[in-house]
């Protein structure tokens, strides 16, 4: 195929205008022994047909999708409302670059507008940005920015936050006069308070606290930021299943000073891991730290309202070594998504939606736990995901379960070596009533 | 006009857009005591479907688009997006997968990831790649993260990484977080490296040099051997910026300049589109040397299937979760074989053409800095226009009124009032000229007419807007004091 629009003659005519001979004249910058001399070894060029041929071909190799699969630790298969895919499709909104020009731009400009103040209502929180890469990499950007902020050298982290969330902050801190430690969790699920407690001192920047965590459970916040705050330290909340802010009181009012998490659930597909939506919000004196994009209103010069990039000095592009970070391309167009899925599920829909996942999840484990041979690893309450622990080992069960078409929970082993037997299943709002006694009923059979 | 309003602004108590089934399972009550529940979502919209519909139409409406016409922003590469390759991204046995599936039922996906990596090292001349970073500024830290750590290795990280004064400004940023002190070395008349001083400048504490080939001017580093091999001879590394990849497909390879680290950026180079902001996706490919400390997981081929190697006592760990944008680099992998060898190289040929046919037809009325060869794209600057009070941004605001998209303007910062200009090789002769007698008009009216410059866009959804008063006093969300 090729997507070239000139023809041999409008060619011919260009190369006369430019007064070259060839194309290849045009090249005659680059020296002849650094050329390369042969056709690259890539397969030849491929029809529309074929490539479809060949990549719903390749699509049928992974036979995930024939499973019941109960996996989620922060990526979740949620309901899609069809003007998700359908608005979001618009070539207005998927081929523009960042909106540098704001007279031309104002449609994008105006939904980031709008996602901004739908992070800062689910999140309690004044102030958010435009988007960053995804949860972990926002987890990470925000302890740099409680360390820029504070100028103290210890930043405390759940062990309960995404193990995927903390190698990225460990990746992102190396290089930083910056040391990392973890807090261990209690026979609840949640933060263990006097190993909080311990751990808190006049060198602690921040502590990050993932809730609902990755066990699942949710975190007491408002007693965590009790602790944190006497500490003048600062508190991190991180949000890896967002829909969870349908019903759960938001975290600025439980003491958060920057929330930030993962936005996949709202509005975008599973998709391997990417591309995702990290959000970041914050209180407002702290908006000079904040990375990424942001979007402000302004009028232009007869007064109507726009909306502009603003902030900019935070930037790569003015403040070069010095700036928040070097974040330039984010995730925009998800950011998007999230805002059409936001506004169609609205006040109404967005906590149903939340509270179909506590209910279904905890029917559920409600069933499950009455089987003989498994038991709740906590006791702390859950919003749609739970631990449970076996008395034969998971990967017999995983295999049984696998037999009859299901993919149970994740292995913890991987992540938690202390957590032998132990699986983190999720349930949303997409799992019909049959679909969940089909798991309890294969699970009982497997526990035989 | 219909001026849009903010959706909170059409919200009322009642209005539903969307209507999820009922619960199936036994309700239960006090399921959350003890646990903090809020009432509402204070502020948050209640609007009908087609509301939201017109909304959004409305508003996509307002925007610039590639869709819709020229796109010339240098080094951003706006190439027309293939539609098809967007239709292979919603095949549902992409989209559905779970990043945490059991390896055995994604296969498919891991065949995406593991050809790519080895196309885009076919393409590079590199010897192994990541696909992980999420775009092109995360590239940059990878990069330079793999080679901290292996001059860690070695005994010592070194201070310093030089970069060109005409470097994107991620550059300083990303050698900047990694803990390297940034140093500028001073391009030439020419607008590139000079190979005496940079011989002078090069010493032990420098980790890497940062550069851009070709340049942000669009000027190729002919002496890209000679200065790599003096960055190797103090034992330093060289990491290519690889957002000017467009000009040398299956023309040179940086692999083959002795290049040891460059990241990609697939929605440039590799036609995914760029969603007004991302995302994006930027692979990072290095020489073998520095492939032990490439981000977990890498992805391996066994025998009879692909696997996830997390075993990797050298590497530098993660810079995001799962195995980066998958479905950007999936649409990517569809443009290379929709390609092919010889479409890859047409690409490049017809970009250098398209961009060099704008710089003749406009080398008369707009001053051009640099005058060495350019390749994909050309810098000229407003100096010509400025003697009448007219500056870059006048001329990018007018050419708003022609239907066009005006060039990049915030650097390189070598050149005072840039318009950097990067056509593509997708356009048609006709829209490079309605670009050429634009410029020219506007050049035109720059002398005639200049107030009409100052005063532009003319004919936009909103005129030009107040960016300072956004900045002092700034408004970043919408907000009603009482709620009913």
């Amino acid at each position: 195929m090729s997507y070239i629009s000139l023809s041999d003659r409008d060619i011919k005519e260009m190369l006369a205008k430019i007064g070259a001979s060839s194309l290849e004249e045009l090249l005659c910058s680059i020296p002849d022994d650094i050329r390369l001399k042969r056709d690259l070894k890539l397969p030849k060029a491929l029809t529309e047909p074929e490539m479809l041929y060949h990549f719903e071909e390749t699509a049928r190799r992974n036979k995930y999708a024939e499973y019941l699969s109960f996996l989620g630790a922060g990526a979740y298969r949620h309901v899609v409302p069809s003007i998700v895919d359908y608005l979001s499709s618009r070539g207005e909104f998927l081929s523009p670059y960042t909106p540098y020009q704001p007279e031309v731009s104002q449609g994008t400009l105006q939904v980031i507008f709008e996602f901004q103040t739908l992070i800062c209502q689910l999140t309690g929180m004044d102030t958010a940005n435009a988007s960053l890469y995804d949860g972990a990499s926002g987890a990470a950007e925000a302890v740099l920015m409680a360390y820029r902020l504070q100028g103290r050298r210890k930043i405390l982290v759940a062990n309960t936050l995404h193990p995927q969330y903390r190698m990225v902050i460990k990746t992102y801190t190396k290089n930083l006069d910056l040391t990392i430690g973890e807090i261990v969790y209690s026979e609840s699920g949640r933060v263990d308070f006097a190993d909080l407690n311990k751990k808190l001192d006049k060198d602690t920047a921040a502590v990050v606290i993932q809730s609902p965590n990755f066990m699942g459970v949710i975190e007491d916040l408002k007693k965590i930021s009790e602790s944190v705050h006497n500490h003048q330290a600062l508190f991190l909340v991180v949000v890896a299943e967002p829909v969870s802010l349908g019903i759960l009181e938001s975290p600025g009012k439980l003491g958060s000073d920057i929330v930030t998490g993962e936005g996949q659930s709202f509005g975008i597909p599973l998709s391997f891991g990417g591309p995702y939506l990290g959000f970041m919000a914050c209180a407002k004196e702290f908006i000079r730290q904040l990375p990424g994009r942001i979007v402000g209103q302004t009028k232009d010069v007869e007064g109507n309202r726009g909306f502009v990039l603003t902030f900019s000095t935070r930037e790569q592009h003015i403040r070069r070594e010095r700036a928040t970070s070097n974040i330039c391309t984010n995730q925009a167009w998800c950011a998007l998504r999230a805002t059409i899925f936001l506004e169609a599920l609205g006040k109404k829909g967005l906590k149903e939606l939340a509270w179909q996942n506590v209910q279904k999840a905890n029917y559920a484990f409600d069933e499950i736990i009455r089987l003989k041979g498994v038991v709740p690893k906590f006791d702390g309450k859950i919003f749609n995901e739970f631990v449970l622990e076996f008395e034969r080992p998971w990967p017999e069960i995983d295999k049984f379960l696998r037999n009859k078409g299901i993919i149970g929970g994740l292995s913890l082993e991987q992540f938690y070596p202390e957590l032998i037997n132990c699986a983190l299943f999720n349930v949303t709002e997409m799992f019909r009533k049959e679909e969940i006694d089909r798991l309890t009923e294969s699970l009982k059979e497997a526990l035989k | 006009m219909i001026r849009e309003p903010l959706i909170f602004e059409i919200s009322d108590e009642g209005k539903r857009a969307f209507f999820l089934p009922e619960l199936d399972v036994p309700s239960k009550k006090n399921i959350l005591n003890g646990v903090p529940i809020r009432e509402k979502i204070e502020g948050f919209p209640q609007v009908s479907e087609v509301e939201i519909v017109r909304h959004f139409t409305r508003l996509s409406q307002t925007n610039y688009c590639i869709d819709l016409g020229f796109y010339p922003l240098g080094s951003c590469t706006m190439k027309y997006n293939p539609k098809i390759n967007e239709k292979i991204a919603s095949i549902e046995g992409f989209i559905s997968s779970h990043p945490f599936a059991p390896q055995d039922l994604v296969q498919g996906n891991l065949e995406v990831l593991k050809t790519t990596e080895e196309f885009m090292a076919e393409i590079t001349g590199m010897e192994a790649f990541s696909l992980q970073p999420s775009a092109g500024a995360q590239g940059e830290s990878v990069g330079m993260m793999l080679i901290r750590a292996c001059l860690e290795e070695r005994g010592d990280p070194r201070k310093i990484v030089l970069m060109p004064d005409s470097a994107h400004g991620t550059n300083p940023s990303s050698a900047h977080i990694c803990g390297y002190r940034v140093q500028e070395i001073k391009s030439n008349e020419q607008g590139t490296v000079d190979v005496n001083d940079f011989a002078r400048t090069m010493t032990e504490d420098v980790a890497a040099l940062m550069i851009t080939n070709p340049n942000t001017l669009g000027v190729f580093e002919a002496d890209i051997k000679k200065i790599a091999e003096i960055v190797h001879s103090k034992g330093g590394f060289v990491y290519m910026d690889g957002a000017n990849m467009n000009a040398l497909l299956g023309i040179c390879r940086p692999g083959d300049m002795d290049v040891d680290v460059i990241h990609l950026n697939l929605h440039k180079t590799f036609s995914t589109p760029h969603g007004g902001g991302g995302p994006g996706s930027g692979p990072v490919g290095v020489k073998r040397e520095l492939e032990p400390y490439l981000p977990v997981p890498v992805i391996e081929k066994g025998e009879n299937q692909y696997y996830l190697n997390f075993d990797r006592p050298k590497t530098i760990g993660r810079v995001r979760s799962h195995y980066g944008n998958f479905l950007v680099v999936l649409k990517a992998l569809a443009y290379i074989l929709s390609l092919g060898p010889k479409g890859l190289r047409e690409v490049s040929e017809i970009a250098v053409l398209n961009s060099n046919y704008i710089r003749k037809n406009l080398v008369k009325e707009y001053h051009l800095e640099y005058k060495a060869p350019t390749l994909h794209e050309c810098v000229f600057s407003d100096k010509f226009q400025k003697k009448h009070g007219v500056g870059n941004i006048d001329i990018a605001k007018r050419l708003i009124d022609f239907g066009l998209h005006p060039p990049t303007m915030s650097f390189p910062l070598i050149v005072h009032g840039a318009l950097m200009i990067e056509p593509t090789e997708t356009e048609s002769k006709r829209d490079l000229d309605l670009f050429v007698d634009a410029m020219k008009q506007i050049s035109r009216e720059a002398k005639e007419n200049p107030e009409v410059l100052k005063s532009a866009p003319h004919s936009t959804y909103v005129r030009r807007l107040d960016e300072t008063a956004a900045a002092r006093n700034p408004i970043l969300r919408w907000n009603k004091e009482i709620e009913e």
